[in-house]
């Protein structure tokens, strides 16, 4: 595939892996309830603005985001060549680039709250 | 013994006479304890001598009767007939290699990535012979045992769909013995082979299917030596980024 | 001459059950990617007021959105559990000199990964 080492995409990768395994399907649910009309508790404007106005909240919100993205994109972008796209560097820079622009994103939004 | 009748669809090519490969057909009345090598042989010997396929120790220590049986990569020598009994089998060389005769396959491209591995141990400093032998605790040992038992049979890169799909990539028996040698507490040659098993073609071209570990006949399971070789170069590479590589 | 057997690079993974689910596996990673920046979008709404916040929530009850959320929690728990299957075998554990069996790290994981969710849905009011 591609010429620039992988070890770096693959230990976000990975590590975006793990925490999503462990984290996403309690907050998929939560915003699966929430979308079902009825927003638990933690999901009220004050709740969120306290949970991420914090430092902790902050962290694991940006964490969370940022290697979830980047754990698409190294995955998907195996998966296309799998599924018989032979355009890797087109596809790491939009993978790569969706991913780099929501981490930019989620600190700059995090920082604001 | 009962007899168990096999028949088999043979994939024969003929690098001198043909375009491409054929199947042809052969029945063969077996004893129920045979394998299936048992039943080619049986072929060779009475019905067609001309058919071509490579195998030796028939107890599945030399690595030599590979091939895809009813399009798995087997042994052929650990199939055994009693599977197939009363269906056709196709009988084909391994997958992801070229033939170079009915079953027998051109090989030179793995005993290239074998040699690129350097699956030997390295040393940065040798012990001199007055200082005596290596000492391994039987721990030490087990950490890298189940590496060792690879025959070179070359299922796994039959199975292998990166190995099918980039034919440039190291492969599972390659990469799994050079995680081998890393794991051994005698080598200190990591940072060594870390230069081949870190390229595009090394460790990174595998995609984790699983499925050279569910095919090996010794149950080696390259796929998780892989996996640790996945964690060993980013660390490695990590390491070197900030110079601390020497290892 | 040595003789080449083509491979489709379209179709492969159809041609065996275990290539199949490895390929469905790859491609859970798309809801994961697509549930990051539903998170992020929700983030930012936070970063932009009351109205904004409210407008996501409104935006997450239209029935395109719920039922592309229905699929996505079911493909992240899908996800979750074909994760911690694998787990084991990135990180094998020497216990003096036996290895842990990959089923006891497998279920450690997956056990942790009750009591987290658990905790979670106790502290945002679910429970």
């Amino acid at each position: 595939m591609a010429k620039v080492n992988k070890a770096l995409f693959w230990s976000l990768f990975a590590a975006g892996g793990t925490l999503t395994a462990f984290l996403f399907p309690v907050l998929a649910l939560i915003v699966l309830i929430a979308a079902n009309g009825t927003p638990p508790e933690i999901m009220g404007f004050e709740q969120m603005k306290g949970l991420l106005g914090n430092w902790l909240g902050k962290l694991v919100a940006f964490g969370i985001v940022s290697l979830a993205l980047w754990h698409a994109a190294h995955r998907l972008r195996t998966a296309l060549h799998g599924l018989g796209l032979r355009a890797d560097k087109l596809v790491s820079l939009v993978g790569y680039g969706i991913a780099l622009l929501g981490t930019l994103l989620s600190a700059y939004y995090l920082l604001q709250i | 013994m009962n007899e168990i009748k096999l028949e088999l669809d043979i994939l024969r090519y003929d690098p001198e006479k043909d375009r491409e490969p054929h199947f042809q057909s052969y029945s063969v009345a077996c004893q129920e304890d045979w394998m299936v090598l048992d039943a080619i042989n049986h072929v060779k010997d009475h019905v067609d001598t001309t058919i071509s396929y490579r195998w030796s120790c028939h107890m599945a220590v030399c690595g030599s009767c590979g091939m895809m049986i009813d399009g798995k990569p087997k042994l052929a020598c650990k199939a055994p007939v009693k599977d197939y009994a009363n269906q056709k089998v196709r009988v084909e060389p391994l997958a992801n290699f070229p033939i170079e005769r009915d079953l027998v396959v051109v090989q030179d491209d793995f005993m290239e990535k074998l040699k690129r591995v350097k699956p030997y141990i390295i040393r940065k400093e040798e012990k001199p012979i007055e200082e005596g032998e290596y000492k391994q605790t039987p721990a030490e040992l087990k950490k890298y045992k189940q590496f060792t038992l690879c025959i070179n049979c070359l299922c796994c890169y039959a199975a292998c769909p990166e190995y099918a799909l980039t034919p440039e990539f190291i492969g599972p028996a390659a990469l799994a013995l050079a995680h081998r040698y890393n794991q051994d507490s005698r080598d200190q040659g990591l940072a060594e082979r870390h230069k081949v098993i870190s390229t595009p073609e090394g460790v990174w071209d595998c995609s984790f299917t699983d499925t050279c570990s569910l095919a090996c006949p010794k149950h080696v399971d390259p796929a998780s030596a892989l996996q640790q070789l996945k964690i060993a170069t980013t660390t490695q590479w990590y390491k070197e980024l900030i110079g601390m590589g020497g290892n | 001459m040595a003789y080449v057997r083509p491979v489709s690079t379209t179709t492969w993974y159809l041609k065996d059950r275990n290539y199949f689910i490895h390929m469905v596996n790859e491609l859970t990673s798309f809801f994961v990617g697509a549930f990051a920046l539903i998170l992020l979008w929700g983030i930012g709404a936070v970063a932009g007021g009351p109205e904004a916040y409210q407008s996501f929530l409104a935006s997450l009850t239209g029935p395109g959105m719920r039922l592309f959320l229905w699929v996505t929690t079911i493909v992240i728990f899908y996800h979750a559990i074909a994760w911690f299957k694998v787990t084991p075998k990135a990180m094998p554990v020497q216990k003096g000199e036996e290895f842990v069996p990959g089923s006891l790290i497998a279920g450690g994981h997956y056990v942790v990964w009750v009591v987290l969710t658990l905790i979670v849905l106790f502290l945002a009011g679910v429970l």
